[in-house]
Order: C-alpha cells, then sequence, then structure tokens
C-alpha cells in the first residue's frame, strides 16, 4: 500500500517536472505567436493585419499550406507540387533580387493571380483588403519577416519594339546562357537537366514547357516574365540572370520565349518569318566562349533564424 | 419559475443528461466539412474554400462553378488526376423529426368531417443523392445527379454537359441538358431540410386553383443556357431557353412552349465587410392549356394553345464582415387568366381543364398576381459552425376569380437552424443538423380555414 502510494507521488511529481518546461515551451511560443501575429502588411492604400487574417486563413488555405504554414497540411502528401512552406519565408514570385523577401505587394498579387500548374487557385474573389491581411498572415509565420526588410524592387527598364533582330537574338541569348539544358532546345521543358531538377528541399520539380501554357509562373505580361529570369524563383533550380544578362538580352529573351508559347503573337509570327529552327548546342559558337550559367544549384537559402513554434528545420 | 427551481432541486443529473452532455463535449471538442468530396478529393481543398458552410456556396465556390468546376490552373482536366479518381459521392441524411400539421381533414365517428391537428414524430431518413461532376477535359466539364426519394425511388435530377471558355472567355459558357436555374441563392444548395423549410417557398409558389406548374424557379429544368461572368466572378450573367416542362423529361407537355430565364449580377468590393452582389432575376414563358385526346385521354406533347407567365425579382447576398451575411431575394408572380383558372397543368396524366376550341373563362378571371421576399440572415460563428434564419412571406395582390379572399393562398414561414461539422477535411463532410421551421397558410384547409405546420428536425447530415 506504502509502495503504491510512493509510486503514485513518484509518478506525479515526475509528471510535474515534465510538464514544467512543457508550460514555459507553450508560454513562450504563445508570447512569440502573439508577437508575431502583429505582422502587417502595406500594398497601396491597403493595411493588412495578420490577425484578421486568421480565419480566412483557416477556411481557404490550411488543407494544404497547414496550421503552422509549414506546407504540411492534410493534402501534403497528395499534392504535387507541394505547398509552399511559409517558414521559411523563401518565395517564388519577386519582384525583389535573388535571395532576398518579396515586397507585399509581390505576395497580394501571387495570392489574387494563383499559380499556374500547381494547385494554387486564384483568390482574385478576395476583397483587397482579405489579401492584405492574408500577406500578413504569411508573412507572420517567417522569422525572415521580423529580422528583414524586403529587397529593393528591381528596375525594368522600357520594353523596346519587338523586330525580327531582337528575337534572333533573344535566343542567341537562350543558346549562350544554356537556358535550353533545362528547357530544351525547343523550350518544351525536356532539356538534358530536367529530369534531374529539384527544388530546395529535394523534391522533383518540373522545368516550364513554353509551347503548353499562356501563363507563366509568376504573371502572364512580359515584365512579369523579364522579372522572372532576372530575379530567379528561390527556391527552385530557376536561378536569377542578372549577373549575366544586360537588361537589353533581358528583352531580347523576352520576346524570342514569347515566339515558343502556344497563342499568336507578333513574335511568333516574326520567328515564323524567319524560320527559326530549334538551337542547336553543338553548332560551333559563333560569338566569344559562352557566359557560364549561373549557379544551378537552389538559390540562396534563407539564413538561419528563430522559426515559429513547430516549424521545420 | 418556482416549479423551475423544484426540477432543478429535485433532480441530480441522470445518465441521459450527462450522456448528452458528454455527446456534445466531443462534437464540440473534435478537431479542427466538406461539400463535393469529389471536387475536394481532386483539388485538396477542403470544403470550407468553396462552401461558406456545406452545401451553400462561397465567393470563391461560386467562380468555381462559374469556371465549369475548374481552378483554371492548368490541372484541371482528368489527365491530371490519378487514374483510379472517380468523381463521384453521395448523400443522405439520417434524421428524428417531429411535424405537426394543422386543421387536416378527418372522418368523425358519426360519419362526418371535421379538422383536427396531426402530429407525428419518429426516426427517418432522407432521400439519396448521387452527385458525380467534374470535368472531362479542360473546359469540357459535366454533372449528373441521380436522386432517389426516401424510398430508393429515382429520378435525373441533375444532368449536363457544359462547354466552358469558349473562344478563350469567360464570358462564353454553354451548358446543355437538367440543370438548376442560374438562382444567386440557390435552392438545390439550401442549409435547411425540413419539408417546407427545406426548400425556398418563393421559388415554388403556385396561387391556389392556379394551373401553371411551369415557372417554378427552385426546379431543375431541361434546357440550354449561356452563361458569362468577368475573371473574378465580380459580373455575372446567364440567359438559358428551357422547355415548358418543369424539368420533367419526355416531351409530355407542350408541342412547342419554351420558357426563358435571365439574371444578371454586380458584386462589389466593400472593404471590410466582403464583396456584395446584386443582382435581378427574371423567368419569362409560355406553356400550353389545351391538349389533343384520344379517348377522352390527353395525347402526351400535344400540348398547344400556350399562355403566358412571368416572375421577376433581385436578389442581393449582403455580407457584413466575415461572420454575419443575409441574402434577400423578392419576386413578383404574373400568370395569364388561363392558368389561373386551373388550365395548364396534366395532374398524374389527366387533363385539369382542357382549354379545347370554344372554352371560355369565367366571367371577370383575371391574371393572379402576388409578391413575396424571403430573407435569409446566416451567423457563421466558423467554418465548422453556422446559425440560420429565414423568414419568407408571399402575398397574393390579385387573386384569379373576383370574390376569392384576397389572402387566399398566402404564406408565411419562419425557419432557424444550426449546422456544425465536428471535422473538416477534404475527404467528406459531415454535419450535426438541427432545425425548426412554421409555416402558415391563408385560407387552404378543407373547409377554408388557415393551416398552421411546423417542423423540429435533428440529423446527420454526411457526404463522402
Amino acid at each position: 500500500m506504502r509502495t503504491s502510494l510512493f509510486k503514485s507521488w513518484f509518478l506525479l511529481g515526475a509528471a510535474a517536472v515534465l510538464a514544467i518546461p512543457t508550460v514555459s515551451l507553450a508560454q513562450n511560443t504563445a508570447y512569440q505567436e502573439n508577437q508575431w501575429m502583429e505582422m502587417q502588411s502595406h500594398i497601396g492604400k491597403f493595411s493588412g493585419h495578420a490577425a484578421a487574417a486568421k480565419s480566412d486563413y483557416r477556411r481557404y488555405c490550411v488543407g494544404c499550406h497547414g496550421e503552422l504554414g509549414d506546407g504540411n497540411g492534410e493534402n501534403f502528401p497528395w499534392l504535387d507540387p507541394k505547398p509552399r512552406d511559409f517558414t521559411l519565408g523563401v518565395f517564388k514570385c519577386r519582384s525583389t533580387p535573388t535571395g532576398t523577401l518579396p515586397t507585399d505587394e509581390d505576395l497580394f498579387n501571387t495570392i489574387a493571380r494563383g499559380l499556374v500548374t500547381s494547385n494554387m487557385p486564384q483568390w482574385n474573389t478576395f476583397t483587397n483588403q482579405q489579401r492584405a491581411d492574408l500577406v500578413a498572415y504569411v508573412k507572420h509565420f517567417s522569422a525572415r519577416f521580423q529580422n528583414e526588410k524586403p529587397g529593393e524592387p528591381i528596375q525594368i527598364p522600357p520594353e523596346p519594339e519587338i523586330t525580327a533582330d531582337r528575337v534572333k537574338a533573344g535566343q542567341e541569348v537562350f543558346n549562350r546562357v544554356q537556358c535550353w539544358k533545362c528547357h530544351g532546345v525547343e523550350g518544351r521543358g525536356n532539356g538534358p537537366s530536367a529530369s534531374t531538377l529539384t527544388d530546395d528541399q529535394s523534391r522533383p520539380i518540373l522545368a516550364y514547357n513554353f509551347h503548353d501554357e499562356t501563363r507563366f509562373k509568376c504573371g502572364t505580361s512580359d515584365q512579369d516574365l523579364y522579372k522572372i529570369f532576372m530575379t530567379g524563383l528561390d527556391g527552385t533550380p530557376m536561378p536569377s540572370w542578372s549577373d549575366n544578362i544586360k537588361p537589353d538580352e533581358a528583352w531580347d529573351l523576352v520576346f524570342y520565349l514569347r515566339s515558343l508559347q502556344p497563342m499568336k503573337s507578333k513574335e511568333k509570327e516574326i520567328a515564323r518569318q524567319l524560320g527559326l529552327k530549334p538551337v542547336n548546342p553543338n553548332a560551333p559558337a559563333a560569338q566569344p566562349p559562352a557566359t557560364q550559367p549561373p549557379a544551378t544549384q537552389p538559390p540562396a537559402t534563407p539564413p538561419p533564424a528563430a522559426q515559429p513554434p513547430g516549424s521545420q528545420p | 419559475m418556482r416549479m423551475g427551481t423544484q426540477f432543478l432541486r429535485g433532480h441530480k443529473p441522470s445518465y441521459l443528461s450527462v450522456a448528452l452532455i458528454v455527446f456534445f463535449l466531443v462534437l464540440s471538442g473534435s478537431q479542427p466539412a466538406s461539400a463535393l468530396p469529389a471536387f475536394a478529393r481532386k483539388y485538396g481543398l477542403r470544403c470550407s474554400a468553396c462552401h461558406e458552410s456545406w452545401p451553400m456556396l462561397n465567393y470563391f465556390g461560386q467562380k468555381f462553378k462559374d469556371n465549369g468546376y475548374q481552378l483554371m490552373n492548368d490541372r484541371d482536366a482528368p489527365i491530371w488526376q490519378n487514374p483510379s479518381y472517380w468523381p463521384v459521392t453521395f448523400r443522405i441524411v439520417p434524421i428524428w423529426h417531429r411535424v405537426s400539421t394543422g386543421k387536416v381533414a378527418v372522418d368523425t365517428a358519426s360519419g362526418g368531417t371535421t379538422e383536427q391537428r396531426i402530429t407525428s414524430s419518429g426516426f427517418d431518413i432522407s432521400g439519396l443523392d448521387f452527385h458525380t461532376g467534374g470535368t472531362l477535359e479542360k473546359n469540357f466539364s459535366f454533372y449528373v445527379l441521380p436522386s432517389s426519394d426516401n424510398t430508393a425511388s429515382f429520378h435525373f435530377e441533375t444532368v449536363m454537359a457544359r462547354l466552358d471558355n469558349l473562344f478563350g472567355s469567360p464570358w462564353l459558357n454553354i451548358k446543355l441538358g437538367k440543370f438548376e436555374l442560374d438562382n444567386l441563392l440557390s435552392e438545390k444548395r439550401i442549409l435547411t431540410l425540413t419539408g417546407n423549410g427545406g426548400i425556398y417557398q418563393l421559388y415554388h409558389f403556385i396561387p391556389v386553383g392556379d394551373g401553371n406548374i411551369f415557372g417554378q424557379i427552385g426546379d431543375n429544368q431541361l434546357g440550354l443556357e449561356l452563361m458569362g461572368h468577368s475573371a473574378n466572378d465580380r459580373t455575372r450573367y446567364s440567359a438559358s431557353l428551357l422547355s415548358s416542362s418543369d424539368g420533367q423529361p419526355g416531351l409530355i407537355y407542350g408541342a412547342n412552349s419554351y420558357s426563358g430565364f435571365f439574371t444578371a449580377s454586380q458584386a462589389f468590393d466593400v472593404g471590410k465587410l466582403g464583396v456584395d452582389r446584386i443582382g435581378a432575376y427574371a423567368m419569362i414563358g409560355q406553356a400550353p392549356t389545351r391538349w389533343l385526346t384520344s379517348g377522352t385521354s390527353p395525347l402526351g406533347g400535344s400540348g398547344i394553345g400556350n399562355k403566358s407567365y412571368h416572375r421577376e425579382g433581385f436578389v442581393g447576398l449582403f455580407y457584413f464582415g466575415p461572420h454575419v451575411d443575409l441574402q434577400v431575394v423578392t419576386q413578383h408572380g404574373w400568370d395569364n387568366a388561363w392558368f389561373g383558372q386551373g388550365y395548364g397543368d396534366l395532374v398524374d396524366g389527366v387533363v385539369t381543364g382542357n382549354n379545347t376550341p370554344g372554352t371560355t373563362l369565367p366571367v371577370g378571371s383575371r391574371a393572379p398576381t402576388w409578391n413575396g421576399v424571403l430573407v435569409e440572415p446566416h451567423y457563421v460563428y466558423s467554418p465548422q459552425l453556422i446559425f440560420v434564419g429565414r423568414y419568407e412571406t408571399i402575398r397574393m395582390s390579385q387573386q384569379a376569380t373576383p370574390g376569392t379572399p384576397s389572402n387566399l393562398g398566402n404564406i408565411s414561414t419562419y425557419t432557424i437552424g444550426y449546422r456544425y461539422n465536428p471535422f473538416m477535411t477534404s475527404r467528406a463532410g459531415f454535419a450535426w443538423h438541427n432545425e425548426y421551421n412554421w409555416l402558415h397558410q391563408d385560407g387552404t384547409s378543407p373547409s377554408g380555414n388557415n393551416i398552421n405546420t411546423s417542423e423540429l428536425l435533428l440529423g446527420f447530415d454526411f457526404d463522402f
């Protein structure tokens, strides 16, 4: 009887001792959570507040992105591509240089536009205020947004006039910087490296097929396409080419890539008139030695920082 | 009050009350409902993404539907699904309900009749729906819904195929088959289940003695619909050409009678309140009043002598922040005097009135007209719990026959209830449903008295 009583007290004591750090941790995380819940966003005249988006996040987003924003929602196993892990603070669609945080407006636009060829729909049914609140909520998951400022948006020079020379020059850029290695010589996403591509979570990822899509991952306009290869798609093997391609050349590349897309366009018509053939990587170089592509490994990972509760390292 | 106190003092908590408390605690303590789980399974979205509360759509769900059950992310075609994916969902509701109907004609022991209230209660089931819908290919969508009553007698509630985004434009979508009219406040997605509260009275109202069954905007209709919307679904329109058959297949009514249903609406971003929508609708049509006969039996599909009818009204979907919204529908209805005198329908294949050559209307016959409104507020406590209320009233403004009491057939009905979804996933839906409805209709008992009917319902509404 006495032994039994002793055992009970011992177990109770052990439980209490074990519970102390748990309670303390819970208090810390609750404090942190409350602090981070004060996160705001500012898009034009709209100011978003994370706390105001809690209900919308739970209603619309949590099934994929998870309660903790770590992309580990209940649908995680079934989705491809996988949902974004907000805790990392790494985003594909930015107007800012590679490795930097996106602006609030970048996230605001991504929510409305959705991500083509993924399960992320266009949430353009939301009010602007709802979207602004959700931007703040997305930011609150990552310590990066606590500690860093967004990058400075890149400058996009005015779009020049489309000419045959530019389309042709764009193809040369495509060849020179070896876009074909991933996207294929015809831009069908079937280059020699395509099958080896992985994202920053080491998950297989497809190269973009220009012939299938009228929309890009991060927009539909020429400016959006310009931004994609000058800022890179962080978290994917698509690097930023801003150090390797001059702005004028970037526009040439835009025009050439437009000529590959399925819809009718001036670029496509020019390419047809020129009789452009797919690039031939084995052809003797008519130019000075090819520019080496920038690092093709996953782009900069965020600096280590405190993660929100329960997030994965 | 004293009685209550005594009751409390005199009774310790019974096993039943403890069990009930535990039951509700289990319900309320469950982890953090689905809709057409076939869509949820396909896209991995929870039901709450498309439904304010299943099955009522929210704005995003309406856009998904308007896009032909597509998210428009270039992953809509079935080729992107696992080959074993099969877009089928079933829905059924086991219930307990108590129905009380006043002024029912009852035989007396002396051989006469009297009117008395009949109240019955017990366990029951609803009909069964098998929903199957989705895309056959990008921009080719379909919906087929075999539906039964609670004796498993099936019919096709919906059978339609749709061509979406013709010429790459969301403004051009064509649907052919049997489908729900483009009612902004959808009766097929109603949040209530009782006999009288589970429909919108306004969508089915027929004046007493009227023979026009063809203007029921709540019934799925056979026809062709052209529908369009802006990219973000703020602006919508639809125009349908319908057979005047009230959705019944087999061309059993008119030889050449058609109706049209038209809607247009515009939504507005009202900041923190949400997105509000206002719109208008009209159903305008003709339906037969005369049938050729063979051996006095009417010949199906021979209906001629078309007479006209119309229904029109406004719709408003008003949101007041994330928790409260108010849905409003008005209606003005008008039937030709022939309908008002009972011509129009074949009841069980028998002509109630046949407008054969030489038939004349009773002296003074007029076109019956009426006005109605329904107001349905919702309080969305969370995506898992919604409270619903509804008030509907329909008032006759002109009876078909002079001398008829002006209020004959007027309806007033109240409904309150709530639906609680104890879990929320993208695989299945389950709602604990509790509802009460009360309906009053003027002068329609056998002896011309007013009828009051009420129903209390509790049930498990589930689909998978």
